[in-house]
């Protein structure tokens, strides 16, 4: 299972790239391998605000529905078009072509708050 | 928890295994769409030894079976399979099972692994109040059983098994020997496509697998049975058939002779002349969305029916289900809607054949 050490993690199984104060956010190569085929994704449109937490969209395989939580605050800059038409894209490119959401933080140091790639392996034990 | 002969195979062949009605079962190798791909195009294998199966021997065995089914058992004939259902006194259904004359003696009987003790209860309970001799035997673990799907199964199975499984009819069986044992082959399956389901002695059963898969069958699991199962419009017990289901309601009319002489006959023929209050339908998203189990049905915006099953369906590339419609809405393309967390997707009754255009 792959989780690269640049990225921070959250408990909800999303990894977040921090670049200054913008953030590009997906879920984990561990969500997208528990989930199986993704055959269904709604995302937010770019401009919405998000708080710590909030529901930004859902993701569905054939086995299940999980939802999406920012794992920081700001506003929806970009959202992955391209993944609708090829959503097989989350399973085989989890942390390139597969993320989901670009954001503008409000407060970078946030990040802090995330699970480092190593934490995160020990939280779900991989 | 339960683990079948092929527990081991499994993991080898990279399955991912879940409990399941007691027992461990892979619900995907490879991944549930590709697994489903393969049987709708090529062929694949499943292994469904956790279903029960028991025969029915004795001088009665006929005789009992008729009495717990509403079958015309003037279509039973050595070596065919019916599908049927064991009705209770009020004509719900007790379980859906597939049942083969070997003799007119001996039966086989194969029903759902959730069921297994409650059938057997169920069996000996009317035995015993009817005074039959019949001797029942629960073969579930001493044997094996795969079922081989897909519109190359037939011709891939054939040089394998070394026998002209083609000749045998949809719904026949036949008894093959292979390396030395032998092997039961119901032309019988749970996925709309063609195929076999094979029983053999449990110590054969890796190798039987092995040869599969060096024959090039894709080993399938869990999820892809019921994605097909739910394409093929086909039901599964505690989803569209309860205690409280009647098979007329259920669509399985055609499955219900004129007897009078089985347990729940006279409310079933009821239903049968008088009609029913709501029917087994089909429902085809008509946007994009994962219709799922319990969903509400929308009619003009108010609740009539919850999804009893639902799928993406990767074949007809569209969300599927099937739920018991009142019977005013009944009727395939009447205009609905499903409610997925909180928002109604259009969608459109069909029939359960969802295949065929439904």
């Amino acid at each position: 299972m792959n989780t690269p050490a640049e990225l921070r993690y959250t408990r909800s199984d999303e990894w977040v790239r921090i670049e200054g104060d913008t953030a590009t956010i997906g879920i984990t190569d561990y969500a997208q391998s528990e989930l199986g085929d993704i055959v269904f994704l709604e995302l937010p449109e770019p401009g919405r605000y998000l708080q710590v937490d909030e529901t930004f969209g859902v993701i569905e395989s054939v086995k299940a529905a999980s939802d999406l939580y920012a794992p920081l605050e700001g506003e929806v800059l970009e959202v992955n078009s391209a993944l609708q038409s090829a959503l097989e894209t989350i399973n085989q490119d989890p942390y390139g072509k597969g993320w989901m959401i670009k954001m503008r933080l409000s407060d970078p140091s946030q990040a802090a708050s995330l699970m480092s790639a190593d934490e995160y392996r020990a939280y779900r034990n991989l | 928890m339960q683990r079948t002969a092929l527990y081991e195979a499994h993991l080898k062949a990279g399955g991912r295994m879940v409990p399941f009605a007691g027992w461990e079962m892979p619900v995907q190798y490879a991944g549930i769409l590709q697994e489903v791909q393969a049987v709708r195009q090529r062929w694949g294998m499943f292994d469904v030894s956790h279903m029960a199966r028991a025969y029915f021997r004795g001088a009665d065995a006929r005789a009992f079976l008729s009495r717990l089914v509403p079958s015309d058992m003037g279509k039973v004939a050595p070596m065919t399979g019916q599908y049927t259902v064991l009705t209770n006194e009020r004509g719900g259904v007790v379980d859906d099972i597939i049942f083969y004359e070997r003799t007119p003696d001996e039966y086989l009987v194969v029903f759902n692994a959730a069921n297994r003790q409650k059938d057997l209860d169920w069996f000996h309970r009317r035995l015993g109040a009817w005074g039959l001799h019949v001797h029942i035997d629960d073969q579930t673990e001493q044997t094996v059983m795969l079922a081989v799907q897909g519109p190359e199964a037939t011709a891939r199975l054939e040089p394998l098994l070394g026998a002209p499984l083609g000749e045998t009819p949809r719904f026949g069986a036949t008894v093959v020997e292979w390396r030395g044992v032998r092997l039961f082959a119901a032309r019988t399956g749970y996925t709309g496509e063609d195929g076999f389901e094979l029983i053999a002695p449990a110590e054969v059963g890796v190798a039987l697998w092995d040869a599969l898969l060096t024959a090039g069958a894709t080993p399938c699991g869990l999820g892809a049975r019921d994605v097909l199962r739910v394409e093929a419009g086909l039901h599964l017990y505690g989803h569209e058939l309860t205690d409280d289901t009647n098979p007329i309601e259920a669509g399985l009319g055609w499955l219900v002779s004129e007897r009078t002489d089985y347990i729940g006959a006279a409310p079933i023929l009821q239903a049968k002349q008088q009609g029913v209050a709501r029917k087994l339908m089909g429902v085809r998203l008509q946007e994009r969305g994962v219709p799922r189990e319990g969903y509400p049905v929308l009619i003009d915006g108010a609740p009539v029916a919850t999804l009893t099953s639902g799928v993406y369906s990767p074949t007809l590339e569209q969300g599927i289900g099937m739920a018991y419609l009142p019977s005013a809405y009944a009727k395939a393309g009447t205009p609905c809607a499903v409610e997925i967390r909180g928002k109604p997707v259009p969608a459109v009754v069909s029939t359960r054949r969802f295949l065929k255009g439904g």
